[in-house]
């Protein structure tokens, strides 16, 4: 048992081995074992094989995967289990690519493993850090040289070298101003302030592209609508559709909760924004029991029948709501723009 | 001139001492010395030792996988157009004949389903890319429980976080350049958490976007960021991390032989030329035959992005998860300040935690010398269990980590475990604040018992299973004492002693006061190494004691 310890090692084994103030000592590297390949032939010529094998297995991936990729269609589906109906091309290419890989890493590594040396071998660290000499002398040379270029002693040139080596960069990033215009009211506005009494907007509705009448709009059902005139041809659709995008709703004038929503209302038909207030991304779940609409993003939920108020999630303000009616005709119209800017918050945005 | 010719020129030469070189590869490396010196540079290196652990792959992993999206990435290149140029799409994808995208969107389908191999080609870097984000989580993990972050490696662990962050960021642009339905979302919801940002919020959504969104340019300006301003910096880092990996010397575990002062293992050439050679074509012959198997990102069934429309489970890849989770847990606080100034602290707050967990990880290293005032070099590990404090604090994280990663995906846990999603929101409310604390507690004293363990063990060897029934009649298990390797291994790490405060007066008896900055580390200290937060090593005397015969049970 005591030979265990620190003196008692040390005086059996020489004065070499360290005991670092251990409880126990360090008996210092174990003595090689060799592995069977290392004393028997007839394994090490078997695990030669085998690599080879590997390697020539790797060779006939290759060889599958270019007549793979000469002979299957691009749209050749077959059916694998349990995968199901995959593309036959992309399944033997990447099979293949992936057994002549996988066989050229695994043949190396079984190389390593079994034939070559396993020997464990120390190696000395060197600190990190310089010997005093060396920094002393270093430490030297900078101030010799700091000192013929005068960069302490010249105030001014230091001064004025610091100044201008700061504001240089500042060209770099007036340059990014031509990235995009200025913000200034846009985001406040959508397309449907092109209405105005006297000459109402149509609400479309967004699957039949045909203007809608109130009773068009059935109770409990979600309607999604947009600006009469705004086609998906449209060059800038995309970026309008992302503002005006419509829900509309008939609730019960009944259940309708807050009087001025009711009044921005017609007959109980509301046109709510379909853009969270959240981040942004547009709302597609209603519940028509409850009246809730949730987005599926991060499911901030509005209670449509009290003028959109956020019920739950992480939104911070009701939906935008448009002011609606109908016109001579009977259809639905919008006469001006939202109560207030649609989509996510920003600092300027009034509250 | 004409002179020379006639003298012999040999004797003009300086004279080398070099033997003639052997065969043609020899002379070869010659030629390449005489422009390169390359002989200098790889007598240090050919047969540089490594020590062998299974944990030191995941580094392999990550740099082999940053390898495979290069490759598989510049092959993309080739074939994708970053254009939100308005294209019909008329491809072999019946489904979507017909309809509207952009020329980005339509690129994708084209890759996917007329380009021979394209479509694996996309899963490869859309799989390597997962992978790669995992091994380097994982890889960070191992460097940190076992504390290889120390000097002097704090600055490749600097470096190491770095290409995380910036792969991860790299990740986001990359699922967002085929703009598809998803990805548009992704999108979106850049751009709200933008505009949350004060006074500058929508003047750099702008700026960014080219106008509103979604605009023109917002593809073609991440694919230029995803392919070439955020790869250049990484390939840097990875570099300057791989050198000071090599410059450094690996770490090692404790055991017979190895010391702080050495590395035991075996050499570059050609053991782990082969391995890690070797290891290269096993991760990526994984990845493709993953990729064969396994669709990621089916562009498809999501359809061309039009911002009135989404599709439910909206969610990123799972390493943004985090940040996910963060902003639908939020509650949705909007203040009104200066007059007519709107703070969205519903989105900013998430977003500020965001990096500062992030920052709170790049630091760690610097704050723990700070604390415990160790400025020594390490290059032996520490076991997790030996530093109780340490793996407590990285399983917190972690635990934070995993907690978000709910909170971002509960609307699947609510779909699939039938649970109320406002419960599941209200649950990670408050599991937020609760968890790490709960898991870092729990953590700490399993440390702390399975050193208690290791301590029974050195002294009373490990059970044999066999029970031995003494002459007076009591049973007993036979313990068998364990080889000296082992009971070295096992008590070779160190017991730092906390810090404490400098006595109130000096030398001259002139009080000294403490500063609050020496007070907090102090007791940090105390929290680190202080009583109950480690169990002392077995001494020579007990194991002396016990061993000698009495006492023995």
């Amino acid at each position: 048992m005591s030979e265990n310890l620190p003196e008692a090692h040390a005086a059996s084994h020489g004065t070499d081995v360290a005991t670092h103030g251990e409880p126990f000592a360090d008996p210092g590297l174990p003595a090689h074992e060799p592995r069977r390949t290392d004393i028997d032939e007839r394994a090490a010529k078997r695990a030669e094989r085998q690599v080879s094998l590997l390697f020539v297995v790797s060779m006939l991936a290759t060889v599958g995967f270019i007549a793979s990729y000469a002979s299957i269609d691009a749209d050749k589906l077959v059916y694998i289990f349990p995968l199901g109906h995959v593309s036959a091309l992309n399944f033997a290419l990447g099979m293949t690519l992936g057994v002549a890989l996988f066989c050229i890493g695994a043949g190396a590594v079984h190389w390593a493993r079994t034939l070559m040396s396993d020997h464990e071998l120390p190696a000395e660290r060197h600190a990190i850090e310089a010997d005093d000499d060396v920094r002393n002398d270093v430490i030297e040379q900078f101030r010799t040289g700091a000192a013929e270029s005068g960069f302490g002693r010249r105030k001014m040139i230091r001064n004025t070298l610091i100044g201008s080596m700061a504001l240089v960069p500042l060209s770099g990033v007036v340059l990014l101003r031509d990235l995009g215009p200025l913000p200034e009211q846009k985001l406040a506005h959508t397309n449907w302030d092109e209405a105005t009494p006297a000459k109402p907007i149509k609400l479309v509705n967004m699957n039949t592209d045909q203007p809608m009448k109130p009773e068009d709009v059935v109770q409990g059902s979600l309607t999604f609508a947009k600006p009469e005139g705004l086609e998906e041809s449209a060059e800038d659709f995309q970026q309008r559709i992302a503002k005006d995008a419509l829900m509309i709703v008939r609730i019960a004038p009944a259940d309708l909760k807050d009087a001025k929503s009711a009044e921005l209302g017609f007959e109980g038909i509301l046109a709510y924004s379909k853009i969270c207030t959240h981040v942004g991304c547009p709302i597609s779940l209603y519940e028509q029991q409850t009246h809730h609409a949730l987005c599926p993003c991060h499911q901030s939920t509005f209670d449509l029948a009290d003028g959109a108020r956020v019920i739950f999630g992480p939104a911070g303000h009701p939906l935008p709501q448009l002011k609606i009616t109908t016109d001579e005709q009977g259809y639905l119209v919008a006469t001006g723009d939202f109560d207030e800017p649609v989509g996510p918050s920003y600092w300027e945005r009034p509250r | 001139m004409s002179s020379a010719s006639g003298t012999n020129n040999s004797a003009s030469k300086p004279t080398s001492t070099r033997a003639k070189p052997a065969n043609k590869a020899e002379a070869t490396a010659d030629w390449v010395d005489g422009r390169l010196g390359i002989y200098s540079l790889a007598k240090a290196n050919l047969r540089k030792i490594f020590p062998d652990h299974w944990s030191f792959m995941l580094g392999e992993i990550c740099l082999y996988s940053f390898i495979i999206i290069i490759l598989t990435g510049v092959y993309l290149t080739l074939f994708f157009k970053p254009s939100m140029a308005e294209v019909v799409y008329h491809g072999s994808y019946l489904p979507l004949n017909g309809i509207k995208m952009s020329e980005a969107y339509a690129s994708t389908m084209n890759i996917s389903f007329e380009i021979r191999g394209g479509l694996l080609i996309r899963q490869i870097h859309h799989w390597a890319a997962l992978v790669f984000v995992a091994a380097m989580l994982v890889h960070m993990m191992r460097v940190f429980f076992t504390g290889a972050f120390r000097k002097p490696r704090e600055i490749n662990w600097v470096f190491g976080f770095l290409l995380l962050v910036l792969g991860m960021f790299d990740g986001f642009f990359g699922y967002s350049l085929p703009d598809d339905l998803l990805s548009g979302t992704g999108i979106r919801f850049m751009e709200g958490a933008i505009l949350a940002v004060p006074i500058v919020g929508t003047y750099i959504q702008m700026f960014l976007f080219g106008g509103e969104f979604p605009g023109t340019d917002i593809v073609p300006r991440f694919f230029t960021i995803h392919v070439l301003l955020i790869p250049g910096i990484m390939l840097g880092l990875l570099v300057a991390h791989l050198i000071l990996v090599f410059y450094h010397k690996h770490t090692q575990w404790a055991g017979p032989g190895k010391t702080e002062k050495n590395v035991v293992g075996m050499p570059l050439m050609p053991v782990y030329m082969a391995k890690a050679g070797g290891f290269f074509f096993l991760v990526f012959g994984i990845i493709a035959a993953m990729s064969a198997i396994a669709t990621i990102n089916p562009i498809w069934a999501y359809g061309p992005y039009r911002p009135d429309q989404v599709s439910t489970d909206a969610q990123p890849d799972w390493y943004m998860g985090f940040s996910e989770g963060l902003i639908r847990i939020m509650p949705g606080w909007e203040i009104s300040v200066w007059g007519g100034h709107t703070l969205n602290l519903g989105v900013m707050v998430p977003l500020a935690i965001f990096p500062a967990v992030l920052a709170a990880i790049a630091v760690y290293p610097f704050i723990e010398s700070w604390v415990t005032g160790d400025k020594r070099e390490h290059h032996i590990l520490d076991r997790p269990r030996n530093a109780p404090v340490r793996t407590a604090l990285g399983a917190a994280w972690i635990s934070l980590y995993l907690i978000l990663l709910v909170g971002g995906g509960n609307d699947l846990f609510a779909t699939h475990l039938h649970l109320s999603i406002n419960t599941i929101t209200y649950t990670v409310r408050v599991g937020f604040f609760v968890v790490p604390v709960l898991t870092f507690i729990v953590t700490k004293r399993w440390c702390l018992g399975l050193q208690r363990r290791d301590k029974e063990k050195v002294l009373h060897g490990r059970e044999s299973g066999i029970i031995k029934r003494l002459p007076h009649g009591e049973f007993v298990e036979v313990h068998t004492p364990l080889a000296q390797k082992d009971l070295h291994t096992l008590t070779a790490h160190e017991q730092p002693q906390p810090l404490e405060l400098p006595a109130e007066t000096d030398e001259n008896g002139v009080a000294r006061k403490a500063g609050v900055v020496t007070k907090a580390r102090v007791k940090l200290s105390e929290g680190f190494y202080g009583e109950g937060n480690q169990i002392a090593k077995p001494t020579t005397e007990e194991y002396q004691e016990i061993t000698s015969g009495h006492g023995h049970h």
